[in-house]
């Protein structure tokens, strides 16, 4: 990884992204894309057409070895003994309270091999929790520097790689499966998933393609490059959380609503705490809630309702589709129902707002 | 970055548009280009006083929220209401469409605390 001068990495494609005017942050000790010529314009680019998202800050492990399969089912909280080979997966890091120690994606490449995709922020701690509990004879590579990831985010986004010369993938891949293509002579995993709400796909690459194929999925008119501040919108309209915000090692999957990822039928770490707590419920759960106007609300503001105190907001921002305030917060039990009204207070605010299922958005038919 | 001749400015990128003892105030294409998408304005109320310098409005982006100061004493004779459904006029249009507030100015010698185009723009370039 490339480093400035201020000890933050650059994606293989930050050149482009800078020739490109793009508003460049410091995130997860990467200088990043936040924007190029709006967030909102980007935001609705993606949900009514199709959008590129530079993901390559994001990790990836390959764990591999006759026990490896084995390895993996006792660290993540999704099953992974019935998975297929082409077939992608969505659950947890859990520690041994069945804390989150990261949300991520585990791949099944053949049944000797699995790719974990981790957060970026939580590379390097996720790493040294996993390799810490292989068995002897299964190894770890911590292969994200030399793999680039592109995120292709829309209703259009097939479409696109259908007009890609000679691209064939096949059938349509399904949601949360995999496949590898080639394009332009690059081997590309290409998998049916992303963070947006929206029909969308991931692209893995080695890092040294990673600019050419940039470069030639922006050469189609109808694809805009999208930042890190739209990626946000977009995934708190879609309801999902974000590490470090909405999920962290003191929660865990079952508060933050999110136990259809937890597989309670094996053993995992954590999972004893887990089943404790899906047997006798928690004192507080994860929502979504719009808010009355415009104004958003932000994180750690306090959420009340019935009169007192009852809970915290940890993501908030903007929707560009609804044109209001909108974001997740953890409230104690009784208030997370849909429709509850609650009143987001802070920074000497008061915003009444209505706890609500998500996405928030309405998502287009078909 | 446009810093039309006409208009005065202060260091924190509003601009004022004096007309006899009236002046429109809004905020500088500088300010929108940093501020990114406007999502909210808390307007000025009719008949409030408001004192130089003083706040006047609170803008919301995507990501943070603005205070926005009044270039000069007076009463809040009109807020532009438009700005409540359309607060991206404000990026599209700051000298324009996107003003904020018509002022009846209380002391007309607080202009000359004001920048002139020229000294706007060095100001800008001392920013970058």
């Amino acid at each position: 990884m490339e480093l400035d001068s201020k000890g933050l990495g650059r994606t293989p494609l930050y050149g482009r992204h800078v020739e490109a005017g793009a508003r460049m942050v410091p995130f997860a000790g990467y200088l990043m894309p936040v924007q190029y010529s709006g967030i909102i314009g980007e935001h609705l680019q993606t949900r009514e057409k199709v959008g590129l998202f530079d993901t390559c800050h994001m990790g990836e492990f390959l764990i591999r070895g006759p026990a490896a399969e084995a390895d993996v089912d006792r660290l993540v909280t999704c099953r992974v003994d019935d998975m297929s080979v082409g077939q992608c997966r969505y659950g947890f890091l859990t520690n041994t309270s069945g804390g989150i120690i990261d949300d991520l994606i585990v791949f099944k490449m053949s049944t000797e091999e699995y790719m974990l995709v981790v957060n970026a922020g939580t590379r390097e701690k996720d790493a040294g929790w996993i390799s810490r509990h292989l068995s002897t004879g299964t190894s770890f590579c911590d292969v994200s520097d030399g793999t680039a990831k592109i995120d292709l985010q829309g209703p259009d986004s097939m479409k696109i790689l259908s007009e890609i010369p000679g691209f064939d993938a096949g059938d349509t891949i399904k949601r949360f499966h995999f496949t590898f293509v080639e394009i332009e002579g690059v081997r590309v995993l290409l998998s049916r998933t992303g963070y947006t709400g929206e029909v969308g796909y991931e692209l893995f690459c080695p890092s040294r393609e990673a600019v050419r194929l940039w470069d030639l999925l922006l050469g189609f008119e109808e694809v805009k490059p999208i930042g890190l501040g739209a990626r946000d919108t977009l995934r708190l309209e879609a309801g999902y959380p974000l590490y470090g915000h909405d999920i962290c090692e003191d929660r865990s999957p079952i508060e933050a609503g999110l136990e259809r990822f937890v597989y309670f039928d094996k053993n995992f770490m954590g999972c004893e705490s887990l089943r404790r707590q899906r047997d006798d419920g928690c004192r507080q759960e994860m929502t979504a809630f719009v808010c009355e106007g415009r104004r958003s609300a932000r994180e750690q503001f306090s959420v009340s309702a019935g009169g007192r105190a009852v809970g915290t907001v940890t993501s908030a921002g903007f929707s560009p589709c609804l044109k209001r305030g909108i974001g997740l917060c953890y409230v104690d039990k009784e208030f997370a129902s849909k429709g509850q009204e609650i009143s987001l207070s802070g920074a000497g605010l008061k915003i009444p707002a209505v706890v609500e299922q998500t996405p928030v958005y309405k998502k287009r038919a078909g | 970055m446009r810093v039309p001749k006409d208009l005065k400015y202060t260091k924190t990128h509003e601009w004022i548009r004096v007309k006899g003892k009236e002046a429109v105030v809004g905020i500088t294409e500088y300010a929108q280009s940093e501020l990114g998408d406007i999502t909210f304005i808390e307007l000025p109320v009719v008949n409030d006083d408001l004192a130089q310098l003083g706040r006047m409005a609170v803008i919301e982006s995507v990501k943070a929220a603005s205070d926005i100061y009044a270039p000069v004493s007076g009463k809040v004779i009109a807020a532009n209401e438009a700005l409540q459904n359309h607060p991206e006029k404000i990026n599209e249009s700051p000298y324009g469409d996107g003003w904020i507030a018509r002022i009846e100015m209380k002391d007309q010698s607080e202009i000359h605390d004001l920048m002139d185009a020229d000294a706007y723009e060095a100001h800008l370039e001392e920013l970058d």
